[in-house]
């Protein structure tokens, strides 16, 4: 594991120097050289860490853009208040909460339409039959009892139906696993979460590499003099944090799991995303938001006293807003500043797997279509696979 | 009670006489007789002391944990965690300290209702009592062995409840039911390590009682009785014994690895040292899984043997009822993983755990329709162990069919860890198992007491508990799809609604167990005297052939079972 990261580091030095050279006539602030090492360090996330800190030393330059843009709130989070019934629980509601990614609206309907009416029919199928022996077989109204106790035809029938109404439900069953399990676009953008005991730190790989931390906001009458305290712009109490996770709305986005200690689990309902943050793996799932929105969620496994104290807040907003905000961070936008020119100039450099890095990605900011520089192979030969996060 | 009959059973057993029941109920003095007993039926007494005992702990648990949920905020944690360090002779605690005693009382009634209400009573209760009573056999196979099944239950019970007083303020196993590693191997203080070593002991007394069973069910059914011509309950202890004697040493290699990694610098579930916390918690699932059956396979013996007395006829599809329960005990082995469905398994593992696991409701409806089907053309007498028995067949279906939904791996990444999920468990446990329970406490009560429980109170019991348990655990399906995690003592506003209507469930039920316990009071002390079948010709096992209570000894002369027709096929 050692060896992994301290080869990818290599690797991602050894393309800074080769695209410095490139950069060094082109335009001042764009660091082109990083972001030819981002992405080939992202997409195995083991060693991205150890490759994007490197990265995001050597280039300091990114972070001009002011941080008291009018679209920015004081945690740097775009300005966006709570909206009820949307990403957050709603008092008496009985049913499960309104959907924004695409698995989530199947996997809902797949509930709603199929296994709610299914489990429902049974249920009261079960219940009508018991009244009926109630009613029809009591001491009362049947005083001698037959003594049937074999009947195959029906044996057959009872077991054969449910096999069959089994059957009908894994069909779709399956199928929203299969979608679910679909990779995401290599120009998804990486959210790499990591529990710890109790608030949730989240890095951009694909953005610089930044880390944001995100903390419960406590009440009013909880904080000390001077701290920051809950408002209801914020969100619901035990759901609001101090920095918000902010993503992009309609970009996929690749979501990866760890943690610094105990187990944890990451879950937005409105996203039907769960995935549990395990010391020493790295797990990943993918989904596309769909709405714009502040999202609410709760870590979902036990992992000590304020395992209830540590909740998630997720803002979804267009993707230039994203990019402004990524920017203020001090992290990069993909594609967004390197010049075209500068992609086909390292494809030379780095020797073994350069033939993608060659692709003339020429994305511009904003636009949220246009795929962002195809992954370095380097990367994805890496045999650092899930499984390990260099912890 | 009118239906008082001393009818002929359809195993027409035959005894030497009435005569020898007077020599064979010399009894050994008290302490002998209770403390150093090796005879089946003072041995399932004791159980069942043990398991009503912790069943008030386990519920009373339940009790607290229900009313700091009542309204969002927390409200008595911090003088609980106090009144409890002032015990343990420290002063007051901080807020976390009060938090880990939320976990605390998470954990404890988890494993007091898994390993000592539930098993204890099932199998150790009506397991011990009736197995003999009904293959004719005079005693289990092993009767000291018996005595320390039983008595290891002691110490081991001993040791979870004097864990939290241990450790200083953070003391008490925080860790949930599960133990899941690293949570569990990172907690500091012999709270955790106590808890281990009581499940060890629970463990071991299970195995021991498991390899007792099955030696007496093989071995020493009277002679004529074959193995289809057993009593349905017979057969639901066999399977369990199986599934306990094949699942439990899982459970003790994965908490004694626990151990070792908490006190001897192993690293098996520790990834900084090449160990892997998932691997904790595919043992623990491959006997936590079984344990579910584990906890129900009885009842659905008891249930099975109640709906034939009370309807006057034979189990409809015996054999298949039968094998129905061993289908559900072999697939019950290779389906764990659907309680890891978020723990990032691939998608063919998610698949085949998915399939899997639809598949036990195949062999579960098999039951629920038989059961129905037992009924269907009987005449059925609604005394109280079978109005126990038909909410057992209810709930139990309710509690099952939100089986099939969590089954479903792409489903129940929502789900997983929320109330959906305590909901579904609930119902197929606290509406389940413990109907089961019931129904066979006062199926069984005449013949183990020897006196009559009031029908009146029992009835009452019924409806009062049926209510509070439907409204304490119905609401939790709506916070559960609303996305309320378990295991929280506070929780977002929007929660509050349905967490109080929870907690007036709560107090419903326990005013319904309130009436148990004066019926069982007032009928062990005033009630009327038991016939030897108080239940008429439904009543058609071995045990109601005999007195009630029975001789301390039975069936020194063994019974013949000839004929049989009412599993005759």
């Amino acid at each position: 594991m050692r060896f992994i990261g301290v080869k990818t580091a290599m690797l991602a030095a050894g393309l800074m120097l080769a695209g410095a050279g490139q950069a060094a006539p082109q335009a001042p602030a764009a660091p082109p050289p990083a972001t030819a090492a981002t992405p080939a360090a992202t997409t195995t996330a083991p060693a991205a860490t150890a490759a994007t800190a490197a990265d995001a030393k050597a280039t300091p330059a990114a972070a001009t853009p002011a941080a008291n843009d009018p679209l920015l709130s004081m945690d740097g989070a775009p300005p966006m208040k709570p909206t009820a019934g949307i990403g957050q629980p709603v008092d008496g509601e009985i049913g499960l909460q309104p959907q924004v990614t695409k698995n989530g609206e199947r996997a809902a309907g797949f509930h709603n339409h199929w296994l709610v009416p299914t489990i429902t029919i049974i249920s009261v199928f079960v219940l009508i039959l018991l009244f009926i022996v109630m009613i029809r077989f009591n001491r009362r109204s049947n005083p001698v009892p037959s003594k049937t106790a074999h009947n195959t035809a029906i044996e057959v029938v009872w077991t054969l139906v449910p096999v069959l109404i089994l059957v009908v439900l894994a069909i779709p069953s399956i199928g929203l696993l299969q979608a679910q399990f679909a990779p995401p676009p290599k120009s998804a953008i990486t959210l790499k979460v990591t529990g710890n005991q109790w608030y949730w730190t989240y890095s951009y790989p694909d953005n610089g590499g930044f880390e944001i931390t995100s903390n419960l906001l406590k009440e009013k009458d909880e904080v000390a003099p001077g701290e920051r305290a809950r408002t209801d712009d914020d969100g619901p109490r035990l759901l609001a944090v101090d920095n918000r996770v902010v993503l992009p709305v309609g970009v996929p986005i690749r979501l990866q799991t760890t943690s610094a200690d105990v187990i944890h689990s990451w879950a937005i309902p409105a996203f039907w995303i769960k995935l549990d943050a395990v010391p020493g793996r790295l797990n990943e799932t993918s989904f596309t938001i769909e709405k714009p929105g502040l999202y609410f969620g709760q870590c979902s496994e036990l992992c000590g006293p304020k395992h209830g104290y540590m909740p998630i807040a997720v803002e979804a907003v267009p993707l230039d807003v994203y990019n402004k905000w990524v920017v203020a961070k001090g992290g990069k936008v993909a594609g967004a500043a390197e010049p075209a020119a500068a992609a086909p100039a390292d494809a030379n450099a780095s020797a073994p797997a350069d033939a993608n890095a060659a692709a003339p990605a020429g994305p511009t900011a904003g636009n949220a279509a246009t795929p962002a520089p195809v992954t370095n192979q380097a990367a994805t030969a890496n045999p650092a696979g899930a499984g390990n996060t260099g912890n | 009670m009118s239906d008082i009959a001393l009818t002929p059973n359809a195993f027409e057993a035959h005894h030497g006489g009435h005569e020898h029941h007077h020599d064979a109920d010399h009894k050994p003095g008290f302490f002998a007789r209770w403390f150093m007993s090796t005879n089946h039926k003072d041995i399932g007494t004791l159980y069942l002391i043990f398991a009503i005992t912790a069943g008030i702990i386990g519920g009373a648990i339940s009790g607290l944990m229900r009313a700091e949920l009542m309204h969002p905020g927390i409200q008595f944690l911090g003088q609980w965690a106090n009144t409890l360090n002032h015990i343990r002779g420290g002063g007051d605690v901080n807020m976390d300290q009060a938090r880990h005693l939320w976990n605390v009382l998470v954990t404890a009634h988890g494993l007091i209702m898994v390993f000592f209400m539930v098993m204890p009573a099932m199998i150790g209760g009506f397991g011990n009592w009736f197995v003999p009573l009904m293959i004719g056999a005079p005693d289990m196979a092993f009767p000291r062995m018996n005595n320390i099944s039983f008595w290891l239950l002691i110490p081991s019970f001993t040791l979870l409840l004097a864990s939290p007083f241990f450790g200083g303020a953070d003391g008490g196993a925080g860790t949930g039911w599960t133990v899941y590693a690293p949570l569990s191997t990172q907690e500091a203080g012999p709270s955790v390590d106590m808890a281990i070593l009581s499940l060890h002991l629970a463990g071991a007394s299970s195995i021991l009682g498991a390899i007792n069973f099955i030696t007496t069910i093989f071995n020493m059914r009277a002679p004529g009785m074959t193995l289809h011509k057993m009593p349905l309950f017979v057969w639901s202890v066999l399977v369990t014994a199986f599934l306990l004697l094949l699942a439990l040493p899982v459970l003790a290699a994965a908490i004694t690895m626990l151990l070792t990694d908490r006190n001897f610098g192993t690293t098996f579930f520790q990834a900084e040292g090449g160990g892997d916390p998932i691997l904790y918690q595919h043992l623990f699932w491959f006997f936590g899984h079984p344990e579910v059956y584990i906890m129900i396979l009885p009842g659905f013996g008891m249930i099975s043997q109640i709906i034939a007395t009370f309807s006057k006829k034979p189990v409809f599809g015996y054999l298949g009822m039968a094998y129905a329960m061993v289908a559900i005990g072999v697939v019950g082995f290779i389906v764990w993983a659907h309680h890891m469905f978020t723990t990032g398994l691939s998608v063919n593992t998610k698949m085949y755990f998915t399939a899997a696991t639809m598949v036990i409701a195949v062999p579960t409806g098999i039951k629920i329709f038989s059961w129905i089907a037992t009924m269907w053309g009987g005449s059925m007498s609604f005394k109280t162990p079978m109005v126990w028995a038909l909410g057992f067949i209810f709930m139990f279906t309710v509690g099952g069919v939100t089986g099939v939904v969590l089954a479903n791996g792409g489903v129940d990444d929502y789900m997983q860890d929320t109330y959906y999920v305590v909901a579904h468990f609930h119902y197929v446990l606290s509406l389940g198992a413990v109907f089961s329970l019931f129904a066979g406490f006062y199926y069984w009560f005449p013949k183990m007491s020897g006196r009559m429980y009031n029908e009146f109170l029992g009835i009452l019991h019924f409806i009062v508990f049926f209510i509070g348990v439907n409204v304490l655990f119905f609401p939790m399906h709506f916070l559960g799809l609303q996305g309320m995690p378990r295991r929280y003592p506070d929780y977002p506003n929007a929660f509050e609604h349905y967490n109080t209507v929870a907690t007036v469930g709560y107090m419903i039920m326990a005013a319904g167990m309130a009436i148990f316990f004066v019926n069982l009071i007032w009928s062990l002390v005033a009630g009327k005297k038991a016939p030897n079948n108080p239940w008429g010709e439904g009543a058609t096992t071995l045990e109601w052939t005999l007195s009630s209570p029975p001789p301390f000894h039975q069936f020194e002369t063994l019974p013949v079972i000839d004929g049989g027709d009412s599993h005759h096929h």
